[in-house]
């Protein structure tokens, strides 16, 4: 039997439809290899990662608990179910990892906090409910930065995860485990959530595909609000076609959603073969050059070279407030978080910290509960929307959105999808911006515009660049499209994924070994 | 009594009004969790309104449509399109810690209450209240504080429950337009009845389904605005008048003393008849307002305006008018009104039943008793057609009054299953106007009393009483009082 790790969810979708193998040895494949890769105490029905100071240094800590014994018994359910002729979704079968941001009933959602450990939520997310309608088989909760906060993945509460192509390095944030999951072959397919790059940078610091859907088109019941006008789920996978295929699953109106799209989706994977040629094509001029490492402008345009060889006319756009996103992402956000993490006070749920009065109850808990960068936030926020600042921060940061906003949509009148780097350079060192939250932030500053615009964007992997120390790091291009075009957007990263023939496996000195582990 | 009365010649109150309305939907202003009052701690409660991390709101559209209704009814221009925004406090009892309100784009402005209060001349004024907004919240958790106290601070300990948190609120704010406490009491109670009559809430007080709160100062006539406290903890128009007539002179008194009235929020200890600081505003709390990402614009266009405007009811003062034209008497007319009895008084009249008479008896005898029942109306099964049968069966001789009201509390018992006809018949209530049995009583009755007969005789007529009353004793109350009168005045005299 090949190795059932390194198959495309399309792959073994295929399989398991014609029977060549069952949901539950895929299943037990990926356990296995999770239990002798990640760095996690394989006994029991939940498998809990190892507490950070035990975890290894090629350990690459993508889960923070992997439920074994449903995940076992969902795959025997889906197997069962075939058996009997029952009609099954598409990805039936498929083993799939989730953040550890969208609620799983009875199952304990951290958000890489310690503030929530040990809370096991009441109800389901309702993409948890469409991954399991779809008869997707969990396998677990990925580690992230702590509420989503950080761009490595290092702010998590339970220790940080490692880039599989490089164990030295970050994965990127905030979906790092996700990312590192999908491409250390601990998962074929992962949900992540993005608010103003958490999929996309992740992606493409592993050499993944990670996709930002259009704001409103997957629920966000469910999942723990960070900044509610920004977040959305989307999905991580190691090809276009699967990413568009998860991205199906998760997609469409919840009514328990106010801000749920109700209108038609475009179909994802239709006309993902269809290419680009006739399509114009633009380059935004203030996120390609400065700033950018030497080694991602390279890639970036060989990226664009080939698109040109497919047909595609390249041109230069210009989005004239793109130098404002970053600042004005990094007002909203917080101000954002620093109401939507107020509930965190010890009454209800999550650690709590005696004390002997109702607030200072709530100041010890959150004094102990929260980490360092979920802190400087949350206070950034509390001064952004203060009497006295509101008008000069959190107001005229919405305005610099709606500002933004405009731009695409002039920029959009004109060409049919945007390109950029999704991030300035490839993977940074474990440590090396933990003290500079500035250089930190700067990570983003690719990824926010489509974040503010709440347009869909994803990176695609595109090619390596040297990572400065002898090694070679993947590099992902950004294809952004108008709100509600996600199928052009997957329609063209579709046709520079198969113009590149980027291998997603990791490679170099410091990789993750990949391969299906013996049992 | 006005308020010349109540503050030093050249000396003004001024009151504002924040009135909460409590709106009878059936689920929660942002998830499907029952709105009953007074069931089990906690049994009402799901992950949206206890905060769990992830959950979000969902607006209630029968609460939105409810708060354009009162809109209307209070005279108010609809917004075409508001926002909510959130209100960020610290509270054990507010499940996340911010409160969805409404901030700078209320959903209803400019609109006013025209109340009646009685003149120094005992005559009927009119004075009209300005309303600044209206605008729609949710209401927050109840904390239970066990330990000494009842209040938090000396508490062991603290519950909450949480049944309340999420069930949609109206905030109606006054302008301050109020310069006497009757006014205030005539504006509260109005209020009350226009809500009633729009249908969105019961407005019971004493259930916390309104509530008021009272911003007070005095300043010299004609100058600028004084220092205000708001008081708190009024759980009833009574406590409403005497709380502010309290806070008007204690305030006077501090000026008068060279002291400053400060910002304060005070607490109406209602046995004491006294304000007490709660809070002193040293700082205007921040609450940093901003648009909830969450929930989208409320639209209310014209047309939807419109639609809603249709179901618009008959306005209190238009019924009380309406009522005194037929007859009954003003403060009546405002008893039906206030306690929602116009739908069965329509129906007796339309019935049959005399005006006046129906009036009376539903303000009267029906009020009352419901009132010791603690019994809505509507829940008592008392219908326009058994008052209408009611007042018939006295008119024709069959009941009297003491029998009617015992037929009318037999309707009542009997939630509406039975007719007063039927208790009568049931009860044998009906009066003893056989001629002949009655005769007998009354022969039997002057035969044994001959002292008394013989003091009628001579002029002493009120003694006649203590006759009928044997006559009533013997029958049981069902002798027709003034059939027994004849014939014992044709037995006497002859
Ligand atoms: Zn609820």
């Amino acid at each position: 039997m090949s190795d059932l790790t390194n198959r495309t969810a399309a792959e073994l979708a295929d399989d398991l439809a014609s029977g060549e193998v069952t949901s539950r040895e895929v299943v037990d494949a990926y356990l296995a290899r999770i239990a002798a890769v990640d760095g996690v105490d394989a006994d029991g029905d939940v498998w809990p990662a190892k507490p950070a100071a035990a975890l290894r240094s090629d350990e690459p800590h993508a889960y923070l608990a992997v439920t074994a014994a449903a995940a076992r018994a969902h795959a025997d359910d889906v197997d069962a179910r075939r058996a009997a002729g029952a009609p099954l979704g598409p990805l039936a079968g498929v083993p799939v990892a989730v953040k550890d941001i969208l609620t799983t009933r009875g199952v304990a959602t951290t958000c890489g906090s310690r503030m929530l450990e040990g809370w096991l939520p009441p109800y389901d997310a309702t993409v948890t409910r469409q991954l399991a309608a779809a008869d997707l088989v969990v396998l677990g909760k990925t580690n992230m930065d702590e509420f989503a906060m950080g761009s490595s993945t290092e702010s998590s509460a339970f220790g940080p995860t490692r880039n599989p192509w490089d164990l030295d390095r970050v994965p990127g944030g905030s979906s790092g485990g996700s990312a590192a999951a999908v491409a250390a072959r601990l998962a074929p397919l992962a949900i992540g959530t993005d608010t103003g790059g958490s999929i996309r940078q992740p992606a493409a610091f592993t050499g993944l595909v990670g996709a930002k859907p259009t704001y409103g088109t997957v629920s966000r019941y469910g999942l723990v609000a960070f900044a509610s006008s920004l977040d959305q789920a989307g999905p991580f996978a190691r090809t276009v076609e699967d990413a568009a295929r998860l991205h199906t699953v998760i997609a469409g109106h919840d009514p328990r959603d106010s801000t749920s799209v109700d209108a038609p989706l475009p179909d994802l994977t239709a006309r993902l073969e269809d290419g680009v040629d006739g399509m114009r094509l633009g380059v935004i001029r203030e996120l390609a050059g400065d700033g950018v490492d030497a080694g991602v402008g390279a890639v970036l345009r060989e990226a664009l070279e080939r698109l040109a060889g497919l047909g595609a006319e390249i041109v230069d756009v210009s989005l004239p407030h793109a130098g404002y996103a970053l600042p004005a992402y990094y007002l909203i956000a917080p101000s954002e978080a620093s109401s939507n993490l107020a509930r965190f006070d010890g009454v209800r749920y999550g650690n709590r910290v005696d004390a002997a009065s109702a607030e200072e109850m709530n100041a010890a808990t959150r004094e102990a509960g929260f980490g360092a960068e979920v802190k400087r936030r949350i206070m950034i926020g509390t001064h952004a929307l203060s009497s006295g600042y509101y008008d000069a921060y959190y107001l005229q940061a919405s305005k610099v959105r709606t500002l933004i906003a405009a731009d695409f949509r002039t920029a959009f009148d004109d060409v049919d999808a945007l390109i950029s780097p999704t991030a300035p350079s490839v993977a940074f060192r474990l440590g090396e911006n933990v003290d500079d939250p500035l250089a930190m932030y700067l990570n983003d500053v690719a990824t926010v515009p489509a974040s503010l615009a709440g347009i869909p964007a994803i990176s695609v992997p595109a090619g390596v660049a040297d990572d400065g120390a002898g090694g070679r790091l993947p590099v992902g291009v950004q294809v952004m499209a108008p709100l509600l075009g996600d199928d052009v957007m997957y329609r063209v990263a579709r046709a520079l994924e198969a113009a590149t023939a980027f291998d997603p496996t990791p490679r170099g000195a410091r990789a993750v070994a990949v391969g299906e582990v013996t049992r | 009594m006005t308020s010349q009365a109540l503050l030093d010649d050249g000396w003004e109150l001024v009151v504002g009004l924040e009135v909460h309305v409590e709106l009878q939907t059936n689920t929660k202003m942002w998830c499907g969790c029952s709105t009953v009052f007074g069931d089990e701690p906690n049994t009402n409660v799901c992950e949206v309104c206890t905060g769990q991390p992830g959950a979000l709101p969902v607006a209630n559209e029968q609460a939105v449509r409810d708060a354009i209704l009162l809109g209307l009814a209070l005279q108010g221009r609809i917004a075409e399109r508001c926002r909510f925004h959130r209100k960020n406090y610290f509270y054990p009892d507010l499940a996340k810690n911010y409160q969805i309100s409404q901030y700078d784009t209320p959903l209803v402005t400019d609109g006013e209450l025209v109340v009646e209060v009685t003149g120094d001349d005992g005559g009927v004024e009119r004075r009209r209240v300005g309303i600044e907004r209206l605008h729609m919240e949710e209401d927050t958790g109840k904390s239970l504080h066990v330990g000494d106290t009842g209040r938090l601070h000396g508490a062991d300990r603290s519950l909450i429950d949480y049944n309340r948190c999420g069930i949609p609120l109206l905030e109606v704010v006054s302008h301050p337009d109020i310069r006497d406490p009757e006014t205030a009491q005539a504006y509260l109670r109005e209020l009350q009845a226009v809500v009633v009559a729009t249908g969105v809430s019961d407005a019971r007080m004493e259930e916390g389904s309104i509530r008021c709160d009272a911003n007070v100062s005095v300043r010299r006539v004609g100058e600028e605005l004084g220092t205000r406290t708001e008081i708190k903890n009024l759980n009833s128009v009574r406590s409403l008048g005497r709380a502010v007539r309290y806070e008007a002179q204690r305030q006077l008194a501090v000026i008068q003393d060279g002291g400053v009235i400060r910002m304060e929020t005070r607490h109406w200890d209602e046995s004491r008849g006294v304000t007490e600081v709660l809070r002193v505003k040293e700082s205007v709390t921040d609450y940093r307002y901003f648009p909830d990402p969450d929930l989208v614009e409320v639209l209310s266009p014209p047309q939807r305006v419109e639609e809603i405007a249709r179901r618009l009811p008959e306005l209190p003062a238009a019924t009380r008018a309406r009522l005194t034209g037929l007859g009954v008497p003003r403060e009546q007319a405002a008893v039906l009104v206030a306690n929602a009895a116009v739908p069965v008084f329509d129906e007796a009249v339309a019935a049959g039943a005399e005006a006046t008479a129906a009036a009376n008896w539903l303000a009267g005898d029906v009020v009352g008793q419901l009132a010791a029942e603690d019994l809505s109306l509507a829940a008592s099964g008392l219908t326009g057609a058994h008052l209408a049968e009611l007042t018939r069966l006295i008119d024709d001789g069959t009941l009297s009054n003491t029998l009617a009201k015992e037929a009318l509390a037999g309707v009542i018992a009997s939630r509406g299953a039975s007719s007063p006809a039927a208790v009568a018949a049931e009860r044998g209530l009906e009066q003893v106007s056989d001629v002949g049995e009655l005769q007998r009583i009354v022969d039997d009755v002057v035969a044994a009393n001959p002292d008394t007969v013989a003091a009628i005789r001579s002029g002493n007529d009120k003694a006649i009483g203590a006759l009928v009353g044997q006559v009533m004793k013997a029958t049981k109350g069902q002798a027709d009082p003034r059939k027994t009168n004849e014939l014992l005045r044709t037995a006497i005299h002859g």
